[in-house]
C-alpha cells in the first residue's frame, strides 16, 4: 500500500462513511424521542432510491401504493381512536394530516407517469413520497406501543423492517437499480481523482448536520425534541406533547434516510432488501454514540466507512465481519466506562 | 368439509382414469412468484415452448402438471411430494432455485421418482447408492474452466479475481483454480464483495496492484456489474472475463461502456441464429426459437427457458426406451424403467448441449456445451 492507495481509500470511506452519518443521526434521533430503535430506517434510503430511478425511466413508482395503503391505514387507526374518544370535531384535522397531506405528491406521481421530469424535480418528488412512510408507521404501529419497553419497540421494529422488505418486492420487483449520477465532474486534487459525487455525498452530510445542530440549538421545536429526549415524563409536565414530537422526529429523520437514498442512487446498484445492510452499518456508528450523542454518532459512522474501506483492499472475504465486530470492544468500553450512568428507564 | 370430500372424489375418479389410459405424467415445479421468479418464469416459458414442440411419446400423450412454489424450498418439497403422491407423476422436473431444487432431490430419492434439476445443483447419492435425479445446467466448474481455457489462448498469464463473498464466488474461485494450475496461469487476488455493498473501490485498487493481464468476475446479473464500474473508473483497460450468471440484461443496462468487451462462457442457444450450421445446437436451438415464439408470442435469448425445454427433450426420449420395456405409467415399474432410461441417456442432442448420463454421475454434459460470447453494443456476440 502506497500513499495513494491509501488517499483513495480514505476518500472512498469517508464518502460511505458520510451516508452513514445521516442515517446514523436519523436513527439516534427517532431513539432519543421515542425510544424506537427504527430497524427499517434503511428501508426507507433504499425506497427513495428506488423510487427516483423509477421515476427517471418515467414509470410509477412502487412506492405510490405503499404510501397509499399506509396512509389509509393510518387514517383508520386514528378515525377509531378519535371515534372511541368522542373527539368528533378533530376528525378533520386527521383526515389533512394522515390522509390528504400524504396523499399529495403520491397523487402527483400517480397521474404525472410517463412524463420525464428535471433532475431536481425527480429528486424533491421521490423525497416527498417517501416522506410520509416513517411518520405513517408510526402512526400505525409504534403511537399504540408507545409506553412499551425498548425491547418491545425493538422487536416490534425488526418485524416491521421484515414487512417492509417483502412489500418492497412486491411494489419494486426484485432488480436492482443505479440511477444517473447527480453530477459527472471530476476534479483533480493533487493528482488524485475526485469525483463530484463524492463531494456532492461529503456536502450534502456536512450541511445537514449544520441544519440540525441549527434546529436543536435555536428553534423551539428542536428544543421540544430534546426536552423529549432527555425527559418524556418531564418533557409532558411542561406540556409537550410526545406525540407530536414523535412525529417530528420521524418526519426528520424519513428527510435524512430520503437523502441518504437519493445520494447513495447513483454509486452503487440498490434492490428492494438493500437498505437493511446501510441501516446495520450506521447502527453500528450509532452505538458508538451510545445512542445519545450525535457528534460521536457522527465520527463513528465515518470511522465505520474507513474501516469498511481499508479493510475491502486488505481483507475483502472479511470485511463485514470486521466492521460489526467492531461492536465488541464498542460494547466493553461502554459497558465499562459507563457503568452506572444508564439508568435512565428507572426514573420514569 | 363435504365439498373437499367431493373434490377428494373428483380427483380419485380422475387419476383412476388417467391410470387406465397410462398417460404419462409429468410433475414440474418452478417459481412463478417470489425472488425466484425472475427465472422461474422463463422455465415456464421453456416448458410451454417444449409441450408445443412435442407432447406425445410414440401414440401416448404426456400430461403436464405445473406447481408455483413461490421460490421457497419448503414449499417446494411440499409440492413435490404432492405431486407423486396425489398426481402419481411418472417424473419431476424443477425447479427455479438452487435451494429449492436441492430440496425436491430427497423427495425423489425416498418415493423413487426420477426427477430432473434445472438448476445448477450438485446431487449426492442415496444411501442405498442409487441415483434418481439428473442435473440439465453445466456445472459451474465447467463453466469457468471454459473461460479460463480462453484466457489461455487469450495470451492471457496471470490473471485477478473478483466474486461475490457467496457460495457462487467461492463455486467461481475453486473452479478456476484446478484449470489455471493445468493451463499454468496464475491468480493473482481472490478479492469478494457482498450483492450490497456501495463500492468496491478498496478491491478493485488491490487488483490494479498486482497487475493483472486480465480480470475473472465472480459476481451475478446485476452487481456483477459493480467491479467492471469500479475498474473502468480505475482506468482498467485489460479484459474482462465472466461466467454465464452474467448473461442478463440488468448487467448490460446497470454496466453500460463499462461491460462492453466482457467475454463470458454461455450455453450455445444464447447465440443460436449466430452459430455454424455445422454445430451441433443450431437446428435444435432454432425450432426451439419458432416453439418459444408460438407458444409465447414473444422471441427469446435467454438461457434458462433451453434447460427446461431441453429436461423436456431427455425426458422424451428416455420415456420413449421406458415405454419399450412394457411397464405402465403410473406404476412404481414405470419409474424404474424411466430412471434407468434417463441415466442411460446417450448422444442426445439438445440446445445447450449433447447429453450423456451414467448411472454414476448426475451431470452429463461437456466441453461442447459452451462456448465463449462477447458483449459487443450491447449484444452477446459468438466468439469461436
Amino acid at each position: 500500500m502506497n500513499g495513494e492507495i491509501a488517499a483513495i481509500l480514505a476518500m472512498d470511506g469517508i464518502a460511505s462513511g458520510a451516508i452513514y452519518v445521516l442515517i446514523g443521526l436519523g436513527l439516534v434521533l427517532i431513539f432519543a424521542v421515542t425510544r424506537v430503535i427504527f430497524v427499517p430506517f434503511g428501508d426507507i434510503a433504499a425506497f427513495t432510491a428506488l423510487s427516483l430511478a423509477s421515476l427517471e425511466t418515467g414509470g410509477r413508482p412502487g412506492t405510490v401504493g405503499l404510501v397509499a395503503v399506509l396512509a389509509v391505514l393510518a387514517t383508520a387507526v386514528e378515525a377509531v381512536a378519535l371515534v372511541r374518544n368522542r373527539a368528533f370535531h378533530r376528525l378533520p384535522r386527521a383526515l389533512l394530516f394522515y390522509l390528504v397531506l400524504p396523499l399529495i405528491p403520491a397523487a402527483a406521481v400517480w397521474f404525472a407517469a410517463g412524463t420525464t421530469f428535471s433532475m431536481p424535480v425527480r429528486i424533491v418528488l421521490s423525497l416527498a413520497l417517501v416522506l410520509p412512510i416513517a411518520p405513517l408507521l408510526d402512526r400505525i404501529v409504534f403511537r399504540p406501543i408507545a409506553d412499551a419497553s425498548v425491547l418491545l419497540l425493538l422487536t416490534v421494529a425488526v418485524a416491521l423492517h421484515f414487512a417492509l422488505s417483502g412489500l418492497g418486492l412486491m411494489f419494486f420487483g426484485p432488480e436492482g437499480v443505479r440511477t444517473k449520477p447527480l453530477t459527472d465532474a471530476v476534479f483533480d486534487v493533487a493528482g488524485l481523482i475526485v469525483n463530484g459525487q463524492m463531494l456532492l455525498i461529503l456536502a450534502a452530510s456536512i450541511v445537514f448536520c449544520g441544519l440540525l445542530f441549527l434546529y436543536f440549538e435555536f428553534t423551539i421545536q428542536g428544543k421540544a425534541l430534546r426536552a423529549t429526549a432527555v425527559n418524556r415524563v418531564g418533557a409532558r409536565l411542561v406540556g409537550i406533547r410526545p406525540t407530536s414530537t414523535g412525529t417530528i422526529a420521524y418526519l426528520l429523520a424519513s428527510l435524512l434516510a430520503g437523502i441518504s437514498g437519493v445520494l447513495i442512487a447513483p454509486v452503487t446498484t440498490i434492490f428492494y432488501d438493500s437498505g437493511f445492510l446501510l441501516g446495520l452499518k450506521a447502527f453500528v456508528g450509532a452505538i458508538i454514540g451510545a445512542m445519545v450523542s450525535y457528534p460521536v454518532t457522527a465520527l463513528g459512522a465515518v470511522m465505520v466507512g474507513l474501516l469498511e474501506s481499508f479493510t475491502s483492499f486488505w481483507l475483502s472475504a472479511y470485511k463485514e465481519v470486521l466492521v460489526f465486530s467492531l461492536l465488541i470492544p464498542v460494547l466493553l468500553w461502554r459497558s465499562l466506562a459507563f457503568a452506572g450512568t444508564e439508568e435512565e428507564e428507572a426514573e420514569e | 368439509m363435504k365439498n373437499s370430500i367431493a373434490a377428494a372424489v373428483v380427483a380419485a375418479s380422475l387419476g383412476f382414469a388417467t391410470a387406465a389410459q397410462a398417460e404419462i405424467t409429468v410433475g414440474f415445479i418452478t417459481s412463478q412468484s417470489g425472488p425466484g421468479s425472475s427465472i422461474g418464469v422463463l422455465y415456464d416459458r421453456g416448458m410451454k415452448a417444449a409441450v408445443e414442440y412435442a407432447s406425445s411419446v410414440g401414440a401416448e400423450k404426456v400430461k403436464l402438471i405445473q406447481l408455483d412454489d413461490g421460490s421457497d424450498p419448503s414449499s417446494a418439497t411440499r409440492n413435490a411430494r404432492k405431486l407423486v403422491e396425489e398426481n402419481k407423476v411418472d417424473l419431476l422436473i424443477g425447479t427455479s432455485t438452487a435451494a429449492s431444487t436441492s430440496a425436491m432431490v430427497p423427495i425423489a430419492n425416498e418415493l423413487k421418482v426420477p426427477m430432473i434439476a434445472i438448476s445448477p445443483i450438485s446431487v449426492a447419492a442415496n444411501d442405498a447408492g442409487d441415483r434418481w435425479a439428473i442435473v440439465m445446467p453445466q456445472p459451474p466448474t465447467l463453466m469457468v474452466k471454459v473461460v479460463v481455457d480462453r484466457m489461455k489462448r487469450d495470451g492471457v498469464k496471470q490473471f485477478a479475481y473478483i466474486g461475490f463473498s457467496d457460495a457462487w464466488g467461492d463455486l467461481v474461485y475453486n473452479g478456476a483454480q484446478k484449470p489455471a494450475e493445468a493451463d499454468g496461469l496464475k491468480i493473482l487476488t481472490n478479492e469478494r464483495y457482498v450483492r450490497t455493498d456501495t463500492s468496491v473501490t478498496g478491491q478493485v485498487l488491490k487488483m490494479m496492484a498486482t497487475k493483472p493481464d486480465a480480470v475473472l468476475l465472480g459476481g451475478a446479473a446485476t452487481q456483477g456489474a459493480l467491479p467492471p464500474l469500479a475498474l473502468a473508473e480505475r482506468g482498467y483497460k485489460g479484459p474482462l472475463y465472466g461466467t454465464p450468471a452474467l448473461l442478463n440484461t440488468d448487467f448490460i443496462r446497470v454496466g453500460g461502456k463499462a461491460v462492453e468487451g466482457v467475454q463470458v462462457s454461455a450455453g450455445p442457444v444464447v447465440v443460436a441464429e449466430q452459430l455454424p450450421d455445422t454445430h451441433f445446437s443450431k437446428k435444435i436451438s432454432m425450432d426451439f426459437r419458432a416453439a418459444y415464439q408460438k407458444a409465447n408470442g414473444s422471441p427469446t435469448s435467454d438461457a434458462f427457458s433451453a434447460y427446461s425445454f431441453d429436461a423436456w427433450l431427455v425426458f422424451l426420449d428416455a420415456a420413449k426406451r421406458a415405454m419399450a420395456t412394457g411397464a405402465k405409467p403410473g406404476t412404481p415399474e414405470f419409474r424404474v424403467a424411466l430412471r434407468n432410461a434417463i441415466f442411460n441417456t446417450n448422444d442426445l442432442v439438445g440446445t445447450h448441449a449433447i447429453y450423456n448420463y451414467k448411472p454414476s454421475d448426475s451431470y452429463g454434459v461437456d466441453e461442447r456445451a459452451l462456448v465463449m460470447v462477447r458483449l459487443v453494443n450491447g449484444q452477446w456476440k459468438y466468439e469461436p
